[in-house]
């Protein structure tokens, strides 16, 4: 289990860092000088050089590499070119609102995709079965800006009980902020539980045709309980793959349902900056977003091995 | 007054009909014999029994077991039963248990379940049951998983989950099929004596003659879903009044016509094997130790004559398909040297070792995984060509496929079909034509019959036996079957612990073993002659 844990760890580390470097090394590649950017268009070339000095964009690459990823360490990710204010505090105010969004996201998505997954599995064939996936179907075809649409006509314009859209702040009280983070989360939930579902199904049709299935239904143990304590467990891993992906995606690819309540999510950050040349805002939102995925993927695969005995003396 | 009382009997499912007009009955205390050939029904017949039949089954009859009709029983009544009064072990010990769950759990859930107990009792019971069927607290503590354990350990496990709570029936089907001789005369045993001490009722299913006549009081025989024979074991098999039942008897004891056999030492050999040591790394303890290596291959030697047919026998585990993978130069040897037609293979790389690949093919043991599914006989027989020197053209290349499928008894028409169109004996013969296309001089065959129906086998074995005569191919046939090795090989290698243990002409080991290992073997193989003879003797 140690070794496991240690080679899981290092495998890591070492992605952080290759990552690292892609990030830093895209981001100079592609053309724009932040320096002409925030001087704007009437900047002499002795001002530019200048700033790009202060900057230290003049610097060699290795250093300004090393610079750059020594700052993430300490949590420095250096100021806006833009609006002049350290990203951290950029980051951290779009993270309160992104992270209990994503975070809610995938508990919906996951509370409705187990019991979905499950019935159809148990009638895999059968009527039930066809109109679950085809409910599912629909999730993943529909796009999730039409769901949130719908929802606001639905719950905010009709039925009054949400609002339909903007962010309080954690400020104005914990129930409000989670109030207008509700439809947000169902729509960001409804297609990514819909994939989440068919991966349940499929997992466990596999697993319900394995013999131990037949041994604990010849234990005397009703179907329902075989589902619940010998598939599903078994059933995990697939899920629980999609679902590390799901959090990834949850956490930045969410610019559409953002834009559609109004949200200051990390999304419309990023979207901003790269409109901006804000390359440093960029940076440090990427790099972020690398390490929630590796952390993210890292806890899957210690979830492998608690799901499954046999992995933990690798 | 019967235990299970099964009759008229008929299951379809869909529109195809499994079963028809069963008749069988159990005892309390009384081994009931079920045999039959891949698909005649044996294991739909004990899942109907169970109730644990595919949604769209329809069956109709009576099943009475201990005064309950069980194909008006609820689901709920059927639980209540299943586990409790009904217990079942299955063929595969390797997949029945659940992976992620302790055997301790598995074995103690089902007595929990019915009868309420906490954790603890239950956790006890299952300790007793698990030290019952051999498996004891200081080997097998209740928190060992299944991927910990054998084979042979993994169907006691299953036997304890089934007995725990001392079941009235017992249903097993093949329960020992999986396993080698010596296991499975010891679960045999184990089974007969839970049937002694509980005057459980024992519904045994095997293809398997022998094992059947050793075991059941009565026989039933069935094909394709109906009963062609059913009465006292003994009486059936002696007799052999069913055309059928005298089928099935002679093809499990069948013995291929050969007329000259080869001995070694005449010719040049064609393979000769030389100190051969393969050594395994040990698990991993900790981050940075690893066990002490597992030596799978210790210190062989052996050669082997054109022409001439080698039996290597031995358990499971002992090392048989590691010396084979060697001999194909799949692996290398830790240590020694293998030399075929005198040429040294260890150590070549693999345009070096072509030359010899053309001249040694592989049969595998089951004729169901050992071809793609998606790729035309074509294709699939004509695989080995690609290490002929110069690759035949097309037109060439159909005519030896064609040649190749005459020479197994399939039609060259067959060329352009799918693995799925043919029946399990039709694909071994396929697999014997992809492994002579080559015309090679040594065939390495793994268990080549084992997962045949007898009557199959039967012609497997002739086929086997036919090539032998006429293409003078040497073969190393590795099984746990001392039958086959009978039927087919002029000399037997006893293989122990990774040691060959004895070696010798094939009636002369399996007659007066000398060794320990092959006496355990001869000992515990099961034998038809020998079965019915007892059992004509314990009637007087």
């Amino acid at each position: 289990m140690t070794a496991y844990l240690l080679k899981r760890l290092a495998i890591a580390v070492v992605t952080l860092v290759l990552a690292s470097m892609v990030v830093f090394a895209v981001l100079e590649i592609i053309p724009g000088d932040p320096a002409r950017l925030m001087l704007g268009l009437n900047a002499s070339a002795d001002q530019i050089e200048l700033l790009r000095n202060q900057m230290g964009l003049n610097a060699p690459v290795v250093l300004r590499y090393l610079h750059w990823a020594g700052g993430l360490l300490s949590l420095d990710f250096g100021r806006s070119y833009t609006y002049s204010v350290p990203v951290i505090d950029l980051v951290r105010e779009r993270l309160v609102v992104s992270l209990p969004l994503a975070l809610m996201a995938l508990a919906l998505s996951t509370i409705i995709a187990i019991p979905v997954g499950l019935f159809s599995a148990s009638r895999h064939g059968r009527a039930g079965d066809t109109i679950a996936m085809g409910a599912a179907q629909l999730g993943v075809a529909v796009p999730n800006f039409w769901f949130a649409l719908m929802l606001i006509y639905l719950f905010a314009v009709w039925l009054r009980l949400v609002p339909g859209g903007g962010f309080p702040g954690w400020s104005a009280g914990v129930l409000p902020a989670l109030k207008s983070l509700l439809l947000p989360a169902v729509a960001l939930a409804l297609p990514q539980a819909a994939i989440l579902a068919r991966v349940t199904r499929s997992a466990l049709i596999e697993v319900l045709n394995e013999d131990y299935i037949r041994t604990a239904r010849a234990k005397g143990l009703p179907y329902r309980l075989v589902l619940w304590r010998h598939a599903l467990r078994n059933a995990m891993i697939p899920v629980v793959t999609i679902l590390g992906l799901q959090f990834a995606f949850l956490l930045a690819g969410t610019i559409i349902i953002e834009n559609v309540f109004y949200l200051p999510g990390l999304g419309r950050l990023v979207f901003q900056a790269i409109n901006q040349r804000d390359l440093i805002v960029v940076e440090s939102v990427v790099m972020l977003l690398v390490a929630a995925v590796i952390v993210v993927n890292f806890i899957v695969d210690l979830s492998y091995a608690v799901v499954d005995p046999r992995l933990r003396g690798r | 007054m019967s235990l299970l009382e099964i009759e008229k009997l008929s299951l379809t499912i869909g529109s195809t009909r499994i079963l028809r007009d069963i008749e069988l009955s159990v005892a309390p205390g009384e081994v009931m014999g079920l045999v039959g050939e891949s698909g005649s029904g044996k294991s739909m017949t004990a899942l109907t029994v169970m109730q644990l039949l595919p949604w769209a089954a329809h069956t109709s009859g009576h099943i009475t077991f201990d005064g309950i009709d069980i194909l008006a029983a609820s689901e709920d009544q059927m639980c209540a039963l299943r586990g409790d009064d009904i217990g079942m072990v299955f063929q595969e010990p390797m997949t029945a248990l659940n992976p992620v769950k302790t055997i301790g759990e598995q074995v103690a859930e089902g007595i929990r379940w019915h009868t309420r107990a906490s954790r603890a009792d239950a956790e006890e019971r299952a300790r007793k049951m698990l030290d019952r069927v051999g498996l004891p607290a200081a080997q097998f503590p209740l928190s060992r998983y299944p991927h910990e354990l054998s084979g042979g350990q993994r169907q006691r496990v299953v036997i304890a989950i089934a007995c725990a709570l001392k079941p009235k029936l017992l249903i097993a089907d093949e329960p020992t099929t999986a396993l080698d001789v010596v296991l499975q005369a010891q679960i045999l045993d184990l089974l007969r004596d839970l049937v002694a001490e509980n005057r459980m009722g024992l519904l045994l299913i095997s293809h398997d003659l022998a094992v059947v006549t050793e075991m059941a009081d009565r026989i039933i025989i069935l094909r394709h879903g109906e009963v062609m024979e059913a009465g006292d074991t003994a009486r059936t098999l002696s007799e052999q009044l069913h055309p059928y039942t005298r089928q099935l008897a002679q093809a499990s004891m069948h013995v291929p016509a050969r007329a000259r056999t080869h001995d070694s030492g005449s010719a040049k050999p064609l393979l000769q094997v030389e100190n051969v040591t393969r050594d395994y790394p040990g698990r991993r303890t900790s981050l940075l130790k690893r066990a002490a290596p597992i030596r799978a291959v210790d210190d062989v030697s052996f050669s082997m004559a054109p022409g001439q047919s080698v039996a290597l026998v031995g358990r499971s585990g002992c090392g048989k398909s590691t010396l084979a993978r060697m001999v194909l130069a799949l692996d290398g040897p830790t240590s020694g040297a293998i030399r075929f037609r005198g040429d040294t293979l260890t150590g070549k790389s693999e345009a070096e070792l072509k030359p010899a690949r053309r001249d040694m093919q592989v049969v595998f043991q089951d004729p169901y995984g050992s071809f793609d599914p998606r790729q035309k006989v074509e294709r699939l027989v004509a695989e080995p060509l690609h290490v002929l020197e110069k690759k035949p053209v097309p037109a060439a290349r159909r005519e030896m496929v064609a040649h190749a499928l005459h020479e197994v008894g399939l039609s060259p028409g067959d060329m352009d079909k799918y693995p799925h169109e043919f029946s399990g004996g039709q694909r071994q013969r396929l697999s014997i034509a992809r492994a002579i296309i080559t015309r090679p001089k040594l065939v390495v065959a793994d268990e080549p019959v084992s997962a045949l129906d007898v009557s199959i086998r039967a012609q497997i074995l002739d086929l086997f036996a036919e090539l032998n005569q006429k293409l003078g191919i040497a073969y190393l046939f590795i099984t746990h079957d001392l039958t086959v090795a009978r039927a087919i090989t002029d000399e037997v290698m006893v293989m122990h612990d990774g040691k060959i243990v004895e070696r010798g002409r094939t009636s002369e080991v399996l007659d007066h073993p000398q060794s320990a290992a092959a006496k355990a073997l001869v000992a515990a193989a099961p034998d038809l002659h020998r079965a019915i003879a007892k059992r004509l003797q314990e009637q007087g």
